[in-house]
């Protein structure tokens, strides 16, 4: 079996040992309980005395969905930041990695295996509840996002934006830097992309140029933004909303030569802690 | 006779075989501090090799130049032939490192099997070098308990038996014994014995000066990252000059000897010539001692150690 795969089980199977997967399963079961009674309620609820037109509880429910999807763009990328973390930086502070990388096994192998143990792990739990959410919103309250797999598709690779950043800075930092690093630029990120909305929205260009700087620097934002467009109604899009920069809906989706800068940023980080690692001394 | 070269044949010749480990002028700096200051060092096939030093003598940095683990600013290697950090060439070789931790949530057998894994082992051979592993070190019946709730002892016996997988053909242990007791450091010393009947070079990097002196056909001192002794055991050792244990000694030189130099009730002078025996014995009976034994020029590891390092 080669290196990289060892290293990927080892890494898969820690997961499972560990408990990680069945907490955030049990967790997300629940939240996806209460949040799939939430949407059934919606087309019972009352606006002036009178049931939500179909029109308005499709609109309710496409809202909250945003919502929701917010927060869960929010546990994927902490997730991603504390998986990430201990997975280089914790077996070198530990003298693990002494054994490990005495072995026939290159550094890129030892990063790989590792990056590919949690991002097939993460992006399974990203298709996973999401799926059944989308599912059950559309059940309870019968909206359905206009593109469920491209909503997927941008937060799965929100994650291993994070993931991979995460990675790289762990093979200098410590676990505890590498993560605490990770979820304040994660937070910036989404705070600049927000200020960059505005700056669309009210022609500045100076505070627009915040958000794009953002979505290049580190492009969770940018992917947050094309989940937003996947999952809102296409209504949304041209409405007065996205047009007044809120942070839950967008005006437009991600161009191909974005997506293909994402795949670029990615190798590239993803090479940059191949080069930090193996320049570093264990 | 089938195979036998016919007259005036040129005769097979064989290639001569790399030592184990040599180094020339390895040198690891780190920032200011210079861990390792051109290390020459040669150690050949077969051998158990003792490699010793005081603390922060840059025994550890030399371990891990040779395995790769860093590099070197200055100088060079080989390890079985290969140059240092070559990575094919790792599979042949074992290593327990000083810090030895393996992953807690494993269990003693998952943890070598991830070793043979990683070291490369055709996979119908896994499970049978795991429980060779196990019984080796002691640990057959503690396999399919997790490494977390061995104690260090046990985490060290696991880490030898990790260092023994596959066939190495060095293995490289860096203090094997620090968390053993008695039992387990005359286990440790067995195993190293094995290896060496089975033509396996052993590097052993150990504090334990006894124990190197049990077990090492050779030995390298290093201190302050430069080799400052090389060479066989016993070469080594000899020219200690007589020793003898004696009690009611009140002075501290001889006349015509010189100063008298203590460990216990055993006095010697240094570099005093065995064939002057004689006249220690005479000399220490004169002034009033009682003479009970007297030992022939061996010195122990330990005087030589600090003898060498100028330590008193």
């Amino acid at each position: 079996m080669s290196p990289i795969l060892v290293i990927a089980r080892l890494t898969a199977r820690e997961l499972l040992r560990r408990r990680l997967v069945h907490a955030l399963l049990l967790l997300t079961v629940l939240v996806i309980g209460l949040t799939g009674w939430g949407f059934s309620r919606i087309p019972h609820l009352h606006l002036g005395g009178e049931l939500l037109t179909p029109a308005l509880a499709h609109l309710a429910a496409a809202q909250l969905l945003l919502l929701v999807m917010f927060m869960f763009s929010f546990v994927v990328g902490l997730t991603a930041a504390f998986l990430a973390a201990p997975a280089v930086a914790g077996d070198l502070e530990s003298g693990i990695a002494l054994a490990v990388l005495a072995r026939p096994i290159s550094r890129a192998q030892f990063l790989l295996g590792r990056w590919l143990g949690l991002a097939v792990p993460l992006l399974a739990y990203v298709a996973l509840s999401a799926s059944v959410e989308f599912l059950l919103v559309a059940v309870a309250a019968g909206y359905s996002p206009p593109n469920p797999v491209g909503a997927e598709a941008a937060l799965g690779a929100e994650g291993l934006v994070l993931l991979s950043l995460t990675l790289l800075l762990s093979t200098r930092l410590s676990a505890m830097t590498a993560g605490v690093v990770t979820v304040v630029v994660f937070g910036a990120m989404w705070v600049a992309g927000v200020a960059g909305a505005f700056g669309q929205a009210f022609h500045n260009t100076s505070i627009a140029a915040v958000g794009d700087v953002s979505h290049l620097l580190v492009p969770s934002d940018g992917l947050w933004r094309a989940a937003i467009f996947a999952i809102q109604p296409r209504v949304f899009a041209s409405a007065s909303l996205s047009r007044v920069g809120s942070p839950f809906s967008a005006s437009s989706g991600p161009s191909v030569a974005y997506l293909a800068f994402v795949a670029a940023w990615l190798l590239f980080v993803v090479g940059m802690g191949i080069v930090s690692l193996d320049r570093r001394e264990i | 006779m089938p195979g036998e070269a016919p007259p005036g044949a040129e005769p097979v010749r064989l290639a001569p075989v790399a030592p184990a480990i040599s180094t020339s002028s390895l040198t690891k700096r780190y920032g200011d501090r210079l861990a390792l200051d051109g290390l020459d060092l040669e150690v050949p096939r077969g051998l158990v090799f003792g490699f010793l030093g005081p603390n922060g003598a840059g025994k550890t940095t030399a371990v891990k130049l040779l395995l790769g683990l860093a590099r070197p600013t200055g100088g060079e290697g080989r390890v079985l032939g290969a140059p240092l950090g070559d990575r094919p060439i790792r599979s042949k070789v074992g290593y327990l490192p000083e810090l030895f931790r393996y992953q807690g949530w494993l269990s003693a057998r998952e943890a070598l099997v991830l070793h043979c894994q990683l070291a490369g082992l055709p996979q119908h051979q896994v499970r049978d070098e795991v429980e060779r592993g196990l019984e080796v070190v002691g640990l057959e019946g503690r396999g399919d308990d997790q490494v977390a709730t061995f104690s260090k002892g046990m985490q060290q016996r696991l880490g030898l038996a990790v260092a023994l997988l596959g066939t190495p053909e060095l293995v490289i242990l860096d203090e094997p014994t620090s968390a053993l007791d008695p039992v387990g450091r005359h286990d440790v010393r067995e195993i190293i014995r094995k290896l060496r009947a089975d033509g396996v070079t052993v590097f052993l990097n150990s504090h334990f000066l006894s124990e190197v002196e049990l077990v090492c056909d050779r030995v390298a001192l290093v201190d302050r990252g430069k080799v400052v002794a090389q060479g066989g055991l016993a070469e080594l050792l000899e020219g200690g000059g007589p020793r003898v244990r004696c009690t009611g000694l009140t002075v501290s030189a001889l006349d015509r000897l010189g100063e008298l130099r203590t460990d216990g009730d055993w006095v010697w002078v240094e570099g005093l010539d065995s064939s002057r025996t004689p006249d220690l014995v005479e000399a220490l009976v004169g002034v009033g001692a009682r003479v009970h034994q007297v030992e022939e020029g061996r010195r122990s590891l330990e005087e030589r150690f600090l003898q060498l390092l100028e330590r008193p």
